[in-house]
């Protein structure tokens, strides 16, 4: 679809329809500003987020100092804030990115072939699917040890049967379509039906689904960092709001507590937003009711 | 691979092809055998459900399940493909033999170029390089009248007429030397119907393509057809030069069809419709399958099945000719 987007000039309505769109706008506008948060972290006035400071800075509130105050180290929270959005984006676009590639290849796989090994492959997929996911995180979490990479890895393992299943039902519809057969009848082979003719139909599907995916991914984070689970060396939002939590001045230092929070139900929301407007855009007929 | 020249391109002997029902086997195409040979059009008529498709699709032994080739021989080349591997057989395919087939409105991928589909189809089967592939979908587009500046439209931004080239020129990207039309132009008006005749017959010319023409359309067969096979209910009641048999049908069922459809020279007269419907294919009257139907139909009709008997070299099967 990006390749139908581009050739056809398209790729310039669908970003003027996106800017229409008010929630897509609003998603879009805070995507960005996160990630030019995360890309110009070292010159947004901050410093070294780990750096603990002098005793009497403990638990500073905002000043013209620490914009956003200290946590129980003297730490600078705006910093922290700043560099922890480097974590959560991370997290959000790989896991979603292996994510949905790997749900994709499955899903394609089982709907094309079907028969036997869509058998296989769905059995597999229900029995990931049936697994309670918070507890499984955990455990694996607890198991692999605490770094960003097995986050990744956890949050993939859980999420990509959704995406295999929802690959897998367009699949079983678009197979059976007039161009598959008429392809097939001219020599096309298994491969290349799958790759060549199929799959740029689910393209819009696999956009849809990283898009949700990214905003699984982060509040995975969040979950597993805030119980423990997470890198304790590394500083994300999750991280924060477990150190919070653990020093035990969450009631009096709402500088500290805040900013996390924030900061992640502000990046989830965006994402949906962003996924809500663009499967309206994709919806048949949303350009001509817009008047393009 | 010469004497192919002197030998019959495509032979048929024998084909059967059932679909395996719950009710039994429904013999969708039963003892059906012809042949053509190099440059040569055969026509392929019936009415719908007779078995017109599944003959054609079996050449390049394209049957789904439940439905499977039950016995005899296609033989392309001299080569039976019936016993042939899959991966065999796709080799053949859009290389050797290829199909147009019908609905074309919906046989091209909606959101790949048409470029992209004609050069994915000449990289398949050739080892050329996407460059070469790329030029020579251009060569295609122009030889089926289609701007090459439109190399990069989408399907939904052409016609049906012209989405009916553009398969055309698929179809015929990698040279075969035996095509298939299936309905090429069912759905289309009567202009665009005859812009699409006029260029399959040049292009028939120009690749010197020996092909088989389905249609349920007499003027169109009429027009394109070298020699004419008259299906029904599965089984080829006539074949014959086109001439003759638009003139002099031998079959009453050729008869039948022709008597039902209306002619632009000679007189008005009352168009005859056939009553009664197609036979079951699971279980077909014995005897001649078009008995229940024929006004010439005798006790004979209804016990023997007649034998395909040589008249002037033209084949037909019944008992009263």
């Amino acid at each position: 679809m990006v390749q139908y987007l581009i050739k056809t000039n398209k790729f310039k309505e669908f970003f003027q329809l996106l800017f229409g769109h008010p929630m897509g706008f609003a998603g879009l506008a805070i995507i960005i500003l996160f990630l030019a948060m995360a890309f110009f972290a070292p010159f947004l006035g901050t410093q070294d987020p780990a750096k603990t400071g002098a005793v009497e800075n403990l638990l500073m509130p905002p000043s013209t100092q620490f914009w956003f105050g200290t946590d129980d180290l003297a730490r600078d929270i705006w910093s922290q804030i700043i560099y922890g959005s480097r974590i959560s984006l991370t997290i959000g676009f790989v896991a979603a990115l292996i994510t949905v590639l790997s749900g994709t290849l499955v899903g394609l796989v089982s709907g094309y072939y079907g028969k036997m090994i869509d058998e296989i492959l769905m059995r597999i997929v229900d029995f990931f699917m049936m697994l309670p996911e918070l507890p499984l995180m955990i455990v694996l979490a607890a198991v692999l040890g605490p770094s960003m990479w097995n986050i990744i890895m956890v949050v993939s393992l859980v999420s990509w049967p959704t995406t295999a299943r929802v690959v897998r039902s367009q699949v079983l519809s678009l197979r059976e379509r007039p161009f598959v057969e008429s392809s097939r009848c001219i020599g096309a082979s298994n491969f290349q039906l799958m790759f060549a003719e199929i799959l740029p139909n689910v393209i819009p599907l696999m956009f849809a689904q990283a898009v949700l995916m990214v905003t699984e991914a982060i509040y995975a984070e969040a979950v597993l960092s805030f119980l423990g689970l997470g890198d304790p060396t590394s500083i994300s939002w999750g991280m924060m709001l477990n150190h919070v939590f653990v020093s035990g001045v969450i009631a009096e230092s709402y500088w500290w507590v805040a900013p996390p929070i924030i900061s992640i139900v502000a990046l989830i929301v965006s994402f949906s937003l962003l996924g809500t407007a663009v499967s309206d855009i994709l919806e048949p007929g949303y350009k001509e009711k817009r008047g393009f | 691979m010469e004497k192919g020249l002197f030998m019959a391109l495509i032979e048929v002997k024998n084909l059967k092809v059932y679909f395996m029902t719950r009710r039994g086997p429904a013999k969708a195409v039963d003892n059906v055998g012809f042949s053509i040979k190099h440059n040569e059009t055969l026509g392929l008529i019936g009415e719908s459900g007779c078995g017109k498709t599944t003959t054609a699709m079996s050449i390049m032994k394209f049957v789904k399940p439940p439905g499977q080739i039950t016995g005899g021989s296609i033989r392309y080349m001299g080569e039976d493909i019936v016993p042939m591997k899959d991966e065999q057989i796709r080799q053949l395919r859009g290389k050797e033999i290829s199909i147009v087939r019908q609905e074309a409105q919906n046989a091209l991928n909606p959101v790949l170029t048409i470029g992209k589909q004609i050069t994915e189809m000449i990289l398949e089967h050739e080892p050329v390089t996407r460059e070469t592939a790329f030029s020579r979908a251009k060569k295609q587009l122009d030889m089926v009248g289609i701007s090459d500046s439109r190399i990069k439209s989408f399907p939904h931004e052409f016609s049906g007429g012209m989405k009916q080239r553009v398969m055309v020129a698929i179809a015929t990207a990698c040279n075969p030397k035996f095509l298939i039309l299936d309905e090429p132009t069912t759905g289309l008006d009567v202009i665009v119907q005859r812009q699409i005749l006029v260029m399959l017959r040049n292009l028939k010319k120009k690749l010197s393509l020996t092909a088989i023409f389905i249609s349920h359309d007499l003027s169109v067969v009429a027009e394109i057809c070298d020699r004419v096979a008259v299906m029904y209910a599965g089984k080829i009641m006539e074949e014959s030069d086109t001439v003759s048999l638009y003139s002099d049908p031998l079959h009453p069922y050729s008869k039948a069809l022709i008597g039902a459809y209306p002619s632009l020279k000679g007189e008005l007269k009352q168009l005859r419709s056939i009553p009664g419907a197609p036979p079951s294919l699971i279980n077909p009257p014995p005897g001649c399958r078009f008995a229940p139907r024929c006004e010439l139909a005798r006790s004979i009709c209804t016990k023997e099945e007649p034998e395909a008997v040589m008249i002037d070299g033209r084949k037909v099967a019944c008992h009263m000719v």
